[in-house]
């Protein structure tokens, strides 16, 4: 791996980080958006929320696996959108008789985890109901995560899986495991073929960028609305720029 | 409204600012920053392993204790995690006894799930068809047969004529080539955004 970026490619992407953080935050001051509203409706979220809503009322939990994503890695971002989404519905959730769980498959996602449903428990003031079990690493392999997931399906009645995270292959055990026991499964991940893998066996998966927008669809706050925005505006750059370079290319220009 | 955390995400943000500009500007004091705060990262993800396993262990031992379904299955978890780090700390990770657990059950173990997940996989994509039947569904499905069919040489055939050299190099050099990098290209403005939030004090991820 590069240590470093130089020459023009860094400044290039200073420059892109730069101007996409400002634009957030300057869309998050003109603009508030509203949680729900200027996003298009996808039926995965509209699914899980009213799902999540059911747990409560049926007593059963809601589970999000954090897959296995290291911090130190691009990949751990994934999950970082499921831990947002964890505070969300726990906050939904904190009344329940069974709150809810959440997997990882590593040491410091489960930290994590564990870390995000304490303070979540404390923010709603349902403190006594938190358990440190509720945020479990399940395996430290690809599969011994996804067997010991998959079983968390089975022993904590679960009704909805929220499967948001770094996953390979393996994945399909766990959305094999959670359609076994007629449990919901929205799962969304970084990586293509456990994205291909998904199309199949999940209820509702989620594709390409849509696992990102998770925080701006459950209500979570803060700068997820704006950042679907921000995404969407330099989806748009990029699409014009990779079009404009293949025309110029075309015409006989040289980059 | 109370700040959560304030000083955690103070030290987030800066930590996460200075790991950033280390990678663009290719200064000594930016790059030296960087990489010590990534060695650092390192460090602690190796100890956070081992609260993770502590985790993992107070689960099972608790679900042996309640004498519920699945204890036995608690039980032998947690015998050969401890038994094998001890064994592990006793001989060392390159001794012929741990190299011996290691490729006479983890690996068959894992391969045997791989196995598992052909059979889990032809179960999906017959039940896709059920749960969403639609065009792009049967396009899934006919897709990946023609891949499979174009990777396999048939008894007395051998590799299918047209299919394995001309239909499936295309379909996944260019159509699923193309797809997979407009996926790519929106996973990356995804972290992207979701590094920004952080960086921003948006979202804390560790939480208190």
């Amino acid at each position: 791996m590069t240590a470093y970026l130089t020459g023009a490619a860094g400044i290039l992407g200073l420059l892109f980080v730069v101007l996409f953080g400002l634009l957030m935050v300057v869309l998050r001051v003109v603009k508030q958006p509203q949680p729900g509203r200027d996003l298009r409706p996808l039926r995965a979220f509209s699914r899980l929320r009213r799902a999540v809503n059911l747990t409560v009322e049926s007593g059963q939990r809601l589970h999000i696996s954090l897959g296995r994503g290291e911090i130190t890695h691009p990949k751990a971002a994934v999950a970082f959108v499921g831990l947002s989404t964890l505070e969300r519905f726990v906050e939904i959730t904190a009344v329940s008789d069974r709150p809810a769980v959440a997997s990882a498959g590593t040491g410091p996602l489960g930290i994590l985890a564990r870390s995000t449903l304490h303070a979540a428990y404390k923010a709603a003031d349902q403190e006594r109901r938190y358990r440190a079990t509720n945020a479990r690493v399940t395996g430290l392999t690809p599969f011994a995560y996804a067997v010991g997931t998959m079983f968390i399906t089975e022993d904590d009645a679960v009704a909805a899986n929220f499967l948001v995270g770094s996953f390979g292959p393996e994945v399909a055990l766990i959305a094999d495991g959670s359609s076994g026991h007629d449990a919901l499964t929205v799962a969304g991940t970084d990586n293509i073929a456990a994205q291909a893998v998904l199309y199949a066996s999940a209820d509702e998966p989620l594709i390409g960028e849509e696992v990102y927008a998770a925080g701006a669809y459950v209500g979570s706050g803060g700068l997820h609305g704006t950042s679907v925005v921000v995404q969407d505006i330099f989806r748009w750059f990029l699409i014009a720029a990779m079009v404009g370079g293949a025309l110029f290319k075309l015409l006989g220009g040289a980059l | 409204m109370k700040m959560k955390a304030p000083l955690a995400t103070a030290v987030a943000m800066a930590v996460g600012l200075l790991v950033l500009v280390g990678y663009f500007i290719p200064l000594q004091i930016f790059t030296g920053l960087r990489m010590l705060f990534l060695q650092w990262a390192v460090i602690l993800a190796g100890a956070a392993l081992v609260v993770g396993v502590i985790n993992l262990s107070q689960y099972h031992w608790a679900k042996m204790r309640r004498r519920g379904p699945g204890r036995l299955a608690s039980a032998v978890l947690i015998v050969s995690l401890w038994g094998t780090f001890a064994l592990t700390l006793f001989f060392a990770p390159a001794s012929a006894p741990v190299q011996w657990l290691f490729q006479a059950i983890v690996i068959p173990a894992s391969i045997a799930l791989m196995g598992l997940l052909a059979f889990t996989l032809t179960y999906a994509a017959v039940r896709l068809l059920r749960r969403r039947p639609g065009l792009f569904s049967v396009l899934f499905l006919g897709t990946a047969v023609l891949i499979l069919l174009g990777a396999v040489a048939l008894p007395g055939v051998g590799p299918l004529p047209f299919l394995s050299d001309t239909l499936r190099p295309w379909l996944a050099q260019v159509p699923a080539a193309a797809g997979a990098r407009g996926i790519l290209l929106g996973v990356a403005l995804g972290t992207v955004a979701t590094g920004l939030r952080i960086l921003l004090g948006s979202d804390r991820p560790y939480g208190e």
